[in-house]
């Protein structure tokens, strides 16, 4: 060997593989405006759609005027529910087994709802028509509060419901329920709340909130006539998904709907479903034989298309005096708005909340969900969680520091006390779920010895006592939160979408000078696939991750996938994608038998190619291999080197974290300093530290954005008083705290490469901890529960009601 | 979020816009930075058909010092008052006052003509001016004239202005050297306008409120300027019962809508903080 012989360190560094802090290779064109983005599709002869949308909350829609509209100069056509009823789309189905209108039939049924769709030869004149369309309401009675849905005298919001007493998920209790979902053993429960030693119960709220991507939501369709091909461009988290959705609603052969999703500005949830949007916008191209762009604006965004959360669940826990868990007793009230169009898959009408055990081992449990409709919009999707895991996680996270102040203990000994311990994983909980690993306790310590979090409730002591002297105005505050997520969705024996089960695919094809394209069923809308999907190759083949190009987004040339959402792609995917590497990697050890002129089994893998085990001169490279692939593969082999994998996951993954909070308030105006935030993540094995943490750094601020103010609020006649970003918090980089990230690695034991999913966690985690925060604050003053969002004002009031400010 | 239809001129004189105005009517309107009015036009609350934009009148920008005033053209934009070594100068609430204003972005293009034109009681600007003294110069069809900031505002978007006519520029008596000033805004983000903001000049002689004017922004319909609440702390070396008193003074002339910023009850109680604060801080600064 001479001097220029790379070392193993060198090789290794040069795949730029597993554990490589990769830049971004996205970010090049995305820094750089280059990105290509739905509305950048501009194709010749586009015609440009937007919504009459209606001010009332509930209301008949007595007539539709659209003559004045027509006359308005570009103004093409005016498409409303009768228009769709000719190809029977007035009505399309949702994930959730429910029916929703796609522009209003006979009735609203929240405020901004589409009611017609006006096509016009540009935008101005596209938004010209929709104020010249005239249209009749008659006012009704509106139902906002979730809790009145049930009320017997409360108003019919579903006529086309009516009479029904089943729905996509059982029996319905009253014309305004969608179901009741029952999870856990209720006489075991009841028996350990009988003989429980101490107890709390508390009604826990999770406001509706907005996902609100930067980039809205987003299509162009165009329908070729002559071909009976429909091609989309769509801001779609899941494009096969619609494809297959299209194709069934629409009466399409599948092999002729072509779905794009280009580059997308964010997706956390927002982009998993189908909205009226998508079918006016086809339909329209189908009628006009034109290409149809619709570009939803941001008002339309936060009021239209879907909300998260707005969960509302009344906790119990049941524990004995030494502050050790005995009994969950959670009773959800679901607010679903006019239509069930959560995106969750479809055995699963209120996602994975029974996950709301938590991280602790309680040994009985009993869950009952009920969603209702009101008079908002539709949704329920998972803002950059699990299915409604973030709910679950505020939910027990929450109630661990009410039993916490109850006993008078500590939230993070009471925490360390009730831990599922590591010996304890394979875990079983009592709500159904296996937990595959997990090692809380040496989380849970490596946050608390890094913060130094004994001296921190010294200082916080200190603190108080200074506040009760009335020597500072201000309070101080920890927010301790300890998650489990669930994440991986997931095994085709619990998880399927409209009957797909839930797997996904990756499919890699090697070319001869050692590079090669790799495709995946899911889609980036910011995580970094092209660099991470790539580093997993680059590991598994030995070929430098530099030289395999990622393609996402295109349903004609990627494997069939289930998409990207609930923190699934690297679970589902990444797996896909190792196993995928896998089949290359044998294929490729037999080629270098035969070249190297040895049995296979004398080969073993050498980071970037195969060695003849004791002959280390012997070896053949990766790229050496690519090339023999195409010209000297052993005789009766095929010639080439692709693979495809589908994998469907044999359990989900549980990542964890432990987050801490430290937080000042000023009790005169309410205003809160966020003094420290530590965030430990354990997502087991990290393909790209760099990423992580940006993925960290993101979920924390929409985790910060959500506990402190950002909220969907309707007034009690159903308008949206939220809906701009004047109202509704999105902080920038002024207001948000800084990142302290950390990090333990509890590999998954089942997955191929041992990763959980990340890029939920800290949404999942972060708000708990933020909320705790101001709770814990509070509480020496008397408080055992202040509802979300901790807005400046609500912090005033939570002081002046303890009477902390005259 | 699109606007209606609307032609565009862009006169190059005072005088062309003046005319431009008065021959347009009732549905022309000047456009200055545009970050109050397209916006409304975005959403339809406004719809004028024509925009006479200013950006061509050189007349209407500078900054200049005559005597004992200084003299600001109406297009000066807050980016420019941030970074003019004669306000720092002389009118450093101003530039506290300015850096407060939305991000940079805006700063770049709004203008200060524009935001006490407006007439929105969000805007930061007006009770600066009326705390400061300042007098608008207005151009239009029948001639020119000067109001006192204080006499300008008359209801939510209804100012002395009348149809056709141009602020042309604020003219602001220099306060005495020494003078303390303080702007407290309380925003629950960068952009966002104020929930209260109090703005403060006065002057201390031998630790002793001696001159006070207090303004209040988003408290009213209308800009306010707390005359009650000023000539209680005057006389007085600001203890804490004179401050109480002054808020209290404030609070009883307040009127603010509730909003997502908050119930009216909290706005008239931060709106008190932000006074007590204010006058704290200025007094801290006066020598
Ligand atoms: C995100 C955002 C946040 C903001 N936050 C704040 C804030 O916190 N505080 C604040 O004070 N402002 C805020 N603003 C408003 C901003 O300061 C505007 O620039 C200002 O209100 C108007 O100035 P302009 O030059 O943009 O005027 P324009 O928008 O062009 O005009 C505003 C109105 O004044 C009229 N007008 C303008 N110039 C003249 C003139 N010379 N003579 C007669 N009439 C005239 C116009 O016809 C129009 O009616 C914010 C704006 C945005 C977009």
């Amino acid at each position: 060997m001479n001097d220029m012989t790379p070392t193993r360190e060198q090789r290794t560094a040069a795949l730029e593989g597993m554990g490589c802090k990769r830049k971004r290779v996205e970010d090049i064109r995305f820094t750089q405006g280059k990105g290509n983005y739905v509305d950048d599709v501009k194709l010749p002869g586009m015609l440009h759609g937007d919504f009459v949308r209606s001010p009332h909350a509930h209301a008949r829609v007595k007539a539709i005027k659209a003559d004045e509209a027509l006359k308005v100069p570009g103004v093409l056509a005016v498409i409303t529910a009768e228009t769709l009823k000719t190809v029977n789309l007035a009505w399309m189905p949702t994930l959730a087994g429910d029916v929703q209108m796609v522009l209003a039939d006979g009735k609203v049924l929240f405020q901004n709802q589409e009611v017609a769709f006006v096509v016009a030869t540009d935008r101005y004149a596209a938004d010209d028509g929709i104020n010249k369309v005239e249209v009749e309401y008659e006012p009704l009675p509106p139902l906002i509060d979730p809790f009145k849905a049930m009320d017997h005298n409360a108003p019919v919001l579903r006529e086309d419901l009516a009479d029904k007493t089943t729905g996509a998920h059982g029996p319905r209790k009253h014309h305004n329920h969608i179901f009741e979902w029952t999870v856990g053993d209720k006489d075991l429960t009841d028996a350990a709340f009988r003989k429980a030693e101490v107890t709390i119960k508390e009604m826990i709220s999770y406001h509706r909130t907005h996902p609100s991507p930067l980039e809205t939501c987003q299509c162009v369709c165009s329908f070729d006539k002559v071909k009976g091909e429909l091609t989309i461009w769509g801001t779609f988290q899941a494009p096969h998904v619609i494809r297959t959705v299209v194709s069934l609603i629409a009466k399409l052969p599948e092999q002729k709907i072509h779905v794009i999703a280009p580059d997308i500005g964010g997706g956390f949830g927002n982009k998993v479903g189908a909205y009226p949007g998508y079918i006016c916008a086809a339909v329209a191209s189908i009628v006009t034989g034109k290409p149809v762009k619709w570009v939803e604006d941001r008002i339309e965004n936060l009021t239209a298309t879907s909300f998260a959360r707005d969960y509302h669940m009344t906790t119990e826990v049941a524990a004995t005096k030494e502050g050790k868990v005995t009994g969950l007793r959670v009773h959800v009230l679901a607010d679903h708005g006019a239509f069930d169009a959560c995106a969750d898959p479809s055995k699963w009408p209120a996602g994975f909340f029974n996950i709301v055990t938590g991280s602790y081992d309680f040994p009985t449990a009993h869950l009952v969900v009920d969603g209702v409709y009101t008079n908002k919009a539709p949704g329920g999707v998972a803002y950059r969680c699990s299915f409604r895991v973030t709910e679950a996680a505020y939910c027990i996270e929450r109630a661990m520091d009410i039993l916490a102040q109850k006993l008078g203990m500590d939230p993070a000994e009471l925490r360390l006390k009730n831990f599922i311990k590591p010996e304890q994983f394979p875990y079983h909980s009592a709500l159904g779920w296996e937990y595959d690993s997990g090692d809380y306790h040496t989380a849970m310590r490596k946050m608390m010895e890094t913060t130094d979090y004994a001296a921190l409730r010294k200082e916080q002591a200190s603190r108080r006592a200074a506040f009760k002297r009335g020597e500072t105005r201000e309070i101080m505050g920890l927010g301790v939160s300890f998650f489990t997520e669930i994440v991986g969705a997931g095994p085709s024996k619990n998880c399927d979408i409209l009957g797909i089960a839930m797997f996904d695919s990756c499919e890699i094809r090697m070319h001869p000078t050692g590079a090669g394209i790799a495709r995946m069923g899911t889609k980036s809308q910011g995580q970094g696939h092209e660099t991470t999907w790539a580093q997993i190759i680059a590991t598994e083949i030995g070929i430098p991750a530099d030289n395999i190009q990622v393609e996402e987004g295109n349903t004609d040339t990627a494997p069939y996938g289930l998409g990207t959402y609930g923190s699934r792609s690297t679970p589902v995917a990444g797996a896909a994608i190792a196993m995928a590497a896998r089949k290359i990697k044998a294929k490729a050890q037999m080629i270098a038998a035969y070249k190297l002129e040895v049995h296979e089994d004398d080969l073993e893998f050498d980071i970037d190619g195969f060695r003849v085990k004791g002959l280390p001169e012997k070896f053949m490279s990766m790229k050496d291999i690519c090339w023999a692939a195409y010209n000297s593969v052993p005789p009766g082999m095929e010639p080439g080197l692709e693979a495809v994998s589908y994998y469907d996951p044999p359990n989900m993954t549980y990542p964890f974290g432990a987050y801490l909070c430290v937080m000042d308030i000023d009790v005169d105006t309410g205003v809160y300093k966020v003094r420290r935030f530590y965030a430990l993540d354990d997502c087991g094995t990290r393909i790209n530290p760099m990423i992580i943490e940006g993925q960290v750094h993101g979920g924390l601020t929409e985790a910060f954005a959500i506990a402190m103010g950002q909220e969907i609020r309707y007034d009690d006649t159903g308008n949206v008083v939220t809906g701009s970003f004047m109202d509704f918090f999105m902080p920038t980089a002024v207001e948000t705290p800084h990142w302290e990230t950390d990090f333990t690695v509890t590999p998954s034991p089942h997955h191929p490469i041992g990763a959980k999913g990340v890029g939920e966690s800290p949404n999942v985690g972060g708000v708990p901890a933020f909320s705790n925060a101001v709770n814990d604050a509070f509480s020496f003053l008397g408080s055992t529960h202040i509802q979300m969002p901790h807005d400046f004002w609500r912090n005033w009031k939570a002081a002046k009601n303890l009477g902390a400010v005259a | 979020m699109i606007p209606g239809p609307f032609s565009y001129h862009r006169p190059a004189s005072l005088a062309d816009a003046v005319k431009l105005l008065a021959d347009l009517g009732d549905d022309a309107r000047p456009l200055a930075g545009g970050h109050s009015l397209v916006p409304m036009m975005k959403l339809r609350l406004a719809t004028p058909a024509h925009l006479v934009d200013l950006h061509d009148v050189a007349d209407l920008k500078g900054i200049r010092h005559y005597g004992s005033t200084i003299v600001i053209g109406a297009m000066t934009t807050q980016h420019e008052l941030l970074v003019s070594g004669e306000i720092r100068q002389s009118l450093p609430i101003l530039q506290e006052a300015a850096a407060l204003i939305a991000d940079p972005q805006v700063r770049y293009r709004g203008t200060i003509g524009g935001n006490v034109a407006n007439g929105d009681p969000g805007n930061d600007m007006p009770a600066l001016m009326m705390v400061l003294g300042a007098n608008f110069r207005l151009s239009g069809p029948g001639g020119e004239r000067e109001v006192a900031a204080s006499e300008f505002y008359q209801g939510a978007y209804f100012t002395a202005l009348e149809p056709g006519e141009i602020l042309t520029s604020i003219s602001i008596p220099v306060p005495p050297a020494g003078h303390g000033y303080a702007y407290e805004k309380l925003k629950r983000k960068v952009g966002d306008y104020a929930t209260a903001a109090a703005a403060v000049v006065l002057t201390m002689a031998g630790g002793k409120v001696a001159t006070c004017a207090i303004g209040l922004t988003n408290l009213h319909e209308t800009p306010l300027l707390a005359t009650d609440a000023a000539n209680a702390v005057i006389g007085t070396s600001l203890d804490a019962a004179t401050l109480k008193q002054a808020a209290a003074a404030a609070e009883a002339i307040m009127a603010p809508a509730a909003d997502t910023r908050g119930p009216v009850e909290y706005r008239k109680h931060v709106g008190g903080i932000m006074v007590m604060r204010a006058l704290q801080r200025a007094a801290g600064r006066a020598v």
